[in-house]
């Protein structure tokens, strides 16, 4: 097809020639263009399908506040539904299909709904599909759901690259068009680190699409100039192709960078786009107007557009958008079109101007218009033949990032739209068009005075160049008198006159019942074009005047935004940090399983040749463990280094139990309670010194009771002296547990760690391998005599190393946290499962610790009745009576013969490993008034799968419960 | 007028010149028998509740702004009856039964569909964490299944099984949960509660408490001293700024909750999904956009509006989830204030005002409750004792020390 | 949002942790009070819409607790004190 509707002049590259393809149909443009333009240029019109009447449209506009011209923009995994064919630029090779329609564009069986029309008027679907109750779920909805929706999401991965950065400014300018250049070239001159960020390709906002001249030049030219003198200096950031989306608290904005949307695909190794955060000293809102429609019988098909838009296609992209054209508007500006069409030859045939008291009051022409009905202001209709029409309904400032502190637009008469008022985002300034000031002149005026307000600028200013300086002469019209038929107020969700009639009739006058009840300003427009007018005619309709109906704010973003770009490199299995153990890397050349603990990845187990399935490899790290040694990295606990004079005094004070009185060389068990009296955390703690301690936490709550102890230090108890440090990545922390646990690690520590020298709960500094400093505890988790062995973290590696080759006679296993979990659970500790926020030191069986005779976080509030209520849950062991019988963790305790309902519900299974040792599942858990059934039998039911167990309430100590083994 | 298929075919023919107004607009009384602060879900829930299972007449509803114009009109639309603990899970599934009875109880399509939630599994720990809770789930007769990673798989295959920092391991899925259409929720209980005589009145914001020798009288209104002789507030958003005017301090703090829409599109997803590994939840509109939201922004706030950062990290949670989405676009977000309370339940009970009660402190997840809430608020309010299954609801329980702590998390309400 | 770090400047806000209100300094004597006195501080909160005294922890940073007055309607920050200070000055000591 040729560009048979391509004109002269225009900001396109003619030299270039660009193939693309619009449902599969060849085409040609040229590099400047917008799929949009190139398109119009090739003749088409028909670019899209309505929400839901499926009604054939064109472009309504020729900026990123389209309704209509939506395609699906490239294929396979790059597929991007929903894409204004009026930003989106022309590439080569680029492919676009069109959305919403079956089996294709021209012919959309689904268009008989705008047959059927008048049984979907507003709010339709809230009154009917009730009866018979199921059909709603089996029938309506699935259709509804079938039929709704505009493009298809591809379903593969996307493969492009997003990124995220900051960039700090003294002023932000939003938008490039007049005012944002002026703004920015005052404030670039007089030295201020600006960033200009401009939603288009080219700078330049309207002076690209008009024929105003500013001093001498051609306003587009005037604007290349400004650009090209901002692009000299090295405190100016030039940002085109990117979008200010959000006006955030203190000054920070989002910002879009589109780095790859204009290429066949990104460059090797780029963004597709970048998420800028831009911090702001000061803004400046520059982001012009969007045009309005007027409403009348079927003003929505292809080839009706609004007058800018006619004007920009023909000024910018040398493209008319008919043969025969004709102006419909109600104030000065839509003349402009008039004017600028004839300028370039483009047959105009009529200008209807309402205040004449002429009307366009209906059209004709499925797939395109073929004709107007003009009515004069004597009532006399006559068709005439146009292929486009061009309407203007007025301006309304883009005052979007302004009210995106909830701030509300006031009303303006003279230019009859919302304009900002006073109390907009802090350090936010609004000029030009956004400002309702929507003269050249008034442009550039604005724009550098609100520069140097914002900046405050003493010394000289841009001289401002000769510019036109119109007063906008308007009168109102925003629908023309109703017929019978259906006049576009929403043109993407199919919202006419009617549905604000009625939702009127219906009282559903509050604005935001008008947008709920109706759809107005929910598509993916979000009202740019069709807000203020249904306003304006609820207005008309309720007899009130516009501000007295409301107003409109709006949210961000400011236009739609790529889910991948919010993301940015968080995703897939970059999505969160990966933590790794001092035996990674040992562990993996050990072929390890691993499992996520946080951000923790920690060994789960190591399978030897042979093995197929976990249980074995488990098994045999906890017999081999129980039988030898067993090596298991604990370096993800978390490790506090408390000192000072009141450390002690500290201890006591946010532990529940007592370390004050703790000797120096060794540790305790301690029990952290919340400020509520539950169990927040434990861990051991050793004294390493008079005035030193070193504190261990669990994994999950390493960062949390750090930042709550400095609560406890700095806010609760400022002068005590104690200070605290987090060392948990400092030092590379290994278990090493069973019978042969000394005996191997004499082989590595340096001094005397016999009973007598190193005896239970001992703790002290060591040296290892012949002088290294390590930290040595004798606790154990396992139930054996262990001990945890600490070097700085960079030699934990050569530890674990070297702990097998010195212990090789031991035959030592490194085992990972299943293991852990079996000799814990076997043990009776309470771990993850138990410590769930939600328990007591007594559920625990943990009560004694809780001293009464100091002051600790938490002591008060354990107290209360609803704690320590004698029949609550507590700590039991459990074990199937059948050792055949599995066990599963989550299941619920219930009395044998009692029905599977809530009433009988006893409590639950916290944690199952299988006991290698016992030969059968055990597992612990919280049984209502537990402690008094020790022995009883009762049922561990998991509905989930059916499994109903018969199972017996032990102690939870399974294994050595006198610990004989680990005071070896 | 009574609403059905046939009346919407009638009307169509007839030019739609017959539809009534939704409700009235009434000057208010001079005085009520109950007066209901608050014109969202709840707060009309409770006006219709108590008007038509209750008998009582003489109601007013006062509303400050719009009708539904509460968290009831800025909710990601999820219902469900997937609760951990006691007190809890038998009021949320007794409003799930009212969900599934409400449209034709009050002769209004309000789209409940229940297309099923899923709860994903990544760890261990958590399907530890969900067995229990998905037996609690069917003990107390809400239903419950377990799926293996195949059938997540099955289900949408589309999401990231291959490149997870997160693995999906399967998930809880409860097939009676679902989504609603929320404002026609509001609008349903508005119109049923006018059609029995409710006066509804917007614009309508209540100023003060007249409160003599610890009795309630009336409220102070920006339209005027309105009587009556018992007030419910339900207002959850802004209930310490209303019940500040009896001079009661809350254990409820107010934080914004960002919510978000794509753009519409043709179906992706079914049901009702939430991610484990991070904080995100999801589903598709009728219309086609996907909803979503995450974490709450986390500081006291009354604004309405959130910050990027929670925008980012709900998206990264979703990207890390479903990495097709890449290319799909937000459309708009939006931001709702929360009554965070001290323990993430909420609270229906009287208060030390004789004839003030008070419903609030729903935290993120009050729209799923709207029908329990608003029928156990008007049992308390006629019958001056707790619906059997809100009996845990109560003010005191942090006195006692019977929280109902569903993460664990204690008296830190941005965590809950 | 940005807090102006009374030591280190202004600091986005993401590198911080927050709390709650600043009351929660205040605590009772846990010898003395009794479950009454525990309740209201662990569990009441005035809540206000306007100027809130609230605590920030400056997690990503030097580990201050700060007391950040912040207006919960507008988000605007007028005053930023490290917590120890104001610990001090409400008579707080060990």
């Amino acid at each position: 097809m040729t560009q048979s509707n391509r004109i002269s002049g225009g900001q396109i590259d003619r030299g270039q020639t660009l193939r693309f393809t619009f449902d599969g149909q060849g085409f040609t443009g040229h590099p400047g263009d917008t799929l949009a333009s190139a398109l119009l240029a090739n003749g088409v019109r028909l670019m899209g399908r309505s929400f839901k009447y499926h009604r054939p449209r064109g472009p309504l506009t020729a900026g990123s506040e389209e309704p209509n011209a939506l395609v699906e923009l490239r294929s396979g995994a790059r597929r991007e539904p929903n894409t204004r064919a009026t930003v989106a630029e022309l590439f080569d090779g680029l492919e676009a299909t069109s959305q919403n329609r079956w089996p294709s564009l021209r012919f959309d069986a689904m268009a008989v709904n705008d047959r059927l029309s008048s049984f979907f008027a507003a709010g339709f679907y809230y009154k009917t599909f009730m009866w018979p109750r199921s059909f709603w779920e089996k029938l309506y909805e699935p259709i509804i759901r079938r039929a709704a929706g505009l493009g298809s999401v591809s379903r593969e991965e996307d493969p492009d690259l997003y990124d995220k950065g900051f960039l700090h400014c003294d002023l932000l300018v939003i938008g490039a068009g007049p005012a944002g250049l002026m703004a920015a070239l005052t404030a670039g001159r007089a030295g201020a680190r600006v960033i200009l960020a401009d939603e288009d390709f080219r700078m330049g906002g309207r002076l690209n699409a008009e024929t105003f001249t500013i001093g001498q030049v051609a306003g587009a030219d005037w604007a290349a100039g400004v650009v090209t003198e901002l692009a000299t200096m090295p405190n100016v950031r030039l940002m085109p192709r990117t979008t200010v989306i959000g006006a955030f608290d203190h000054g920070i904005h989002g910002a879009v960078e589109r780095l790859g949307d204009h290429l066949a695909e990104p460059a090797a190794g780029k963004p597709r786009q970048i998420l800028w955060r831009i911090y702001a000293r000061r803004s400046v809102l520059a982001g012009g107007a969007t045009e309005r429609p007027i409403a009348f019988e079927n003003n929505d098909r292809p080839g009706i557009m609004l007058a800018g838009a006619m004007r920009a296609y023909a000024n910018r992209w040398a493209v008319t958008a008919g043969q025969r054209v004709a102006v419909f508007t109600n104030n000065d500006d839509g003349l402009r079109t008039a004017a600028d069409l004839r300028a370039k030859g483009v047959d105009l045939v009529e200008v209807i101007d309402s205040r004449k008291g002429d009307m366009i009051v209906d059209s004709r022409g499925r797939l395109g218009l073929k004709s107007v009905t003009v009515q004069d202001s004597k009532g006399q209709r006559r068709d005439i033949t146009v292929d486009a029409l061009a309407v203007s309904g007025g301006w309304n400032p883009n005052v979007n990032l302004y009210s995106h502190h909830r701030a509300r637009p006031v009303w303006d008469d003279t230019i009859v739209a919302f304009v900002p008022g006073a109390d907009g985002p802090p350090g936010l300034t609004v000029a030009g068009a956004a400002a309702g000031v929507l003269s050249t002149h008034g442009a550039l005026r604005t724009g550098r005075d609100a520069a140097i307000a914002a900046l405050g600028l003493t010394g000289a200013a841009p001289d401002l160049p000769e510019a036109e300086d119109a007063t906008p002469r308007i009168t109102p019209l925003w629908h023309v008198p109703q017929g019978k038929g259906r006049a576009w107020i929403d043109q993407q969700n199919d919202v006419t006159v009617k549905d604000v009639k009625l939702a009127a009739q219906e009282n559903f006058i509050s604005v935001e019942h008008l947008k709920r009840y109706t759809t107005l300003g929910m598509a993916t427009d979000q009202g740019k074009t069709g807000n203020v007018l249904g306003l304006a005619v609820m207005a008309e309709l309720t007899g009130r005047s516009i501000p007295q109906t409301g107003t409109t704010i709006y949210r961000p973003p400011y236009t739609p935004v790529a889910m991948g770009t919010l993301a940015g490199r968080s995703r897939g299995a970059e999505f969160k940090p990966v933590r790794m153990t001092p035996s990674h890397h040992w562990a993996r050349e050990q072929c390890a399983v691993f499992v996520e603990v946080g951000n923790w990845l920690r060994t789960q187990w190591v399978p030897k040749d042979g093995e197929t399935e976990w249980r074995q490899s488990v098994d045999r790290e906890v017999l081999a463990t129980r039988r030898s040694v067993g090596i298991c990295d604990v370096t993800t606990l978390g490790k506090i280094d408390i000192q000072g004079t009141d450390a002690g005094a500290f201890l006591d004070r946010v532990y529940a139990n007592t370390f004050s009185t703790l000797k120096v060389g060794k540790c305790r068990y301690g029990l952290m309670l919340r400020e509520d009296g539950l169990v927040y955390d434990d861990g051991t703690t050793a004294r390493l010194a008079e005035h030193e301690y070193v504190m261990t936490t669990t994994t999950a709550n390493a960062v949390g009771v750090f930042r709550h102890l400095e609560f406890c230090r700095q806010c609760l108890w400022p002068d005590m002296d104690v200070q605290l440090i987090s060392t948990t990545e400092a030092w590379a922390q290994f278990s090493v547990a069973g019978p042969n646990a000394r005996n191997l690690l004499e082989k590595i520590v340096d001094q005397d760690i016999s009973d007598a020298a190193f005896p239970y709960m001992g703790a002290g500094n060591v040296t290892v391998c012949g002088g290294l400093r390590a930290r040595l505890f004798r606790i154990s988790f396992s139930g054996e005599l262990a001990f945890e062995i600490a070097v700085p973290t960079r030699y934990g590696d050569a530890l674990l190393r070297e702990m097998l080759a010195r212990g090789a006679e031991y035959d030592p296993v490194v085992y990972g946290t299943e293991a852990l979990g079996v000799m814990r659970v076997e043990k009776g500790h309470v771990a993850g499962g138990e410590l769930n926020g939600q328990s007591t030191a007594l559920n625990m069986g943990l009560g004694k610790m809780v001293s009464q005779k100091k002051d600790s976080i938490g002591r008060v509030l354990s107290t209360r009745e609803g704690l320590t209520d004698p029949e609550g849950y507590r700590l039991v062991g459990v074990r199937p009576v059948d050792p055949a019988a599995r066990l599963t963790a989550g299941s619920h305790f219930l009395d044998i013969g009692a029905a599977a309902v809530a009433a009988n519900d006893a409590g639950w299974l916290t944690s199952k490993v299988y006991s290698p040792h016992i030969g059968s599942d055990i597992a612990l858990g919280y049984l209502k008034a537990g402690a008094g059934r020790i022995g009883q039998r009762m049922r561990a039911v998991n509905l989930l799968a059916g499994q109903d167990t018969e199972v017996e309430i032990v102690s939870p100590h399974f294994f050595d419960p006198e610990g004989e083994r680990l005071r070896g | 007028m009574r609403y059905s298929g046939f009346r919407v075919i009638a009307e169509a023919l007839t030019g739609h010149r017959g539809w009534k107004p939704m409700w009235r607009d009434p000057a208010p009384q001079p005085d009520y028998d109950y007066i209901i602060i608050g014109g969202g879900g709840h707060g009309l829930a409770t006006a219709y509740y108590l008007a038509k299972e209750f008998g009582q007449a003489r109601i007013a509803v006062l509303e400050k702004g719009w009708l539904g114009g509460g968290n009831v009109g800025r909710n990601t639309t999820i219902i469900r009856s997937n609760y951990l603990l006691d007190g809890n899970e038998p009021f949320y599934e007794f409003s799930l039964k009212l969900w599934e009875g409400l449209e034709q109880d009050f002769n209004y399509n309000a789209m409940v569909s229940q297309r099923g939630i899923i709860n994903l599994i990544h760890t261990d720990a958590q399907r530890d964490a969900f067995t229990r809770r998905g037996n609690g789930m069917i003990l107390h007769g809400a239903g419950a299944e377990m799926l293996d990673r195949e059938q997540v798989r099955a289900l949408y295959p589309w999401l990231n099984f291959d490149n997870a920092r997160f693995p999906i391991k399967g998930a809880l899925m409860q097939r009676r949960g679902g989504t609603v259409r929320h404002d026609a929720v509001a609008w349903g209980y508005a119109r049923g509660a006018d059609s029995r005589g409710v006066d509804l009145i917007q614009n309508c914001e209540v100023t003060g408490m007249r409160i003599e020798n610890g009795r309630i009288r009336g409220v102070e209104t920006t339209r005027g001293f309105i009587g009556a002789k018992k007030v419910g507030v339900a207002v959850a958003g802004s209930s310490g700024r209303v019940l500040a005017h009896a001079g009661m301090r809350l254990p409820i703090e107010s934080h914004v909750l960002q919510a978000f829409v794509s753009e519409g599109l043709k179906p992706l997803i079914d049901g009702v999904m939430t991610f484990g590994a991070g904080h995100f939840y999801v589903s598709q509109s009728d219309k086609g956009g996907l909803v979503f939201g995450g974490d709450i922004d986390g500081y006291n706030s009354y604004a309405q509006r959130g910050n990027l950062p929670v925008i980012e990290d709900v998206a990264e949670g979703g990207m890390a989830l479903m990495p097709a989405i890449g290319r799909v676009r937000l459309l708009r977000t939006w931001g709702g204030i929360m009554d965070m309370s001290m323990d993430g339940s909420p609270i229906i009970d009287r208060t030390p005002v004789d004839g003030l009660y008070f419903n609030g402190g729903w935290c993120y997840g009050g729209f799923k409750a709207t029908p329990a809430s608003g029928w156990s608020f008007a049992h308390l309010l006629a019958r001056d004792e707790p619906h059997p299954t809100a009996r845990a609801f109560r003010f005191d329980r942090f006195l006692k020390g019977r929280m109902i702590d569903e993460k664990g998390q204690g008296a830190q309400p941005n965590l809950h | 949002m940005i807090i102006n770090h009374p030591i280190l400047g202004p600091r986005d806000a993401q590198e911080f942790v927050y709390l709650g209100d600043a009351a929660l300094i205040d605590r009772p004597d846990g010898m003395t009070d009794g479950i009454e006195a525990f309740h209201t501080y662990a569990y009441l909160r005035d809540n206000p819409a306007g100027d809130h005294r609230e605590l920030w922890y400056h997690e990503q940073g030097d580990r201050s607790w700060l007391v950040v007055t912040r207006n919960t309607v507008t988000h605007e920050i007028t005053k930023v004190e490290l917590a120890r200070d104001v610990a001090r000055a409400m008579g707080r000591s060990t």
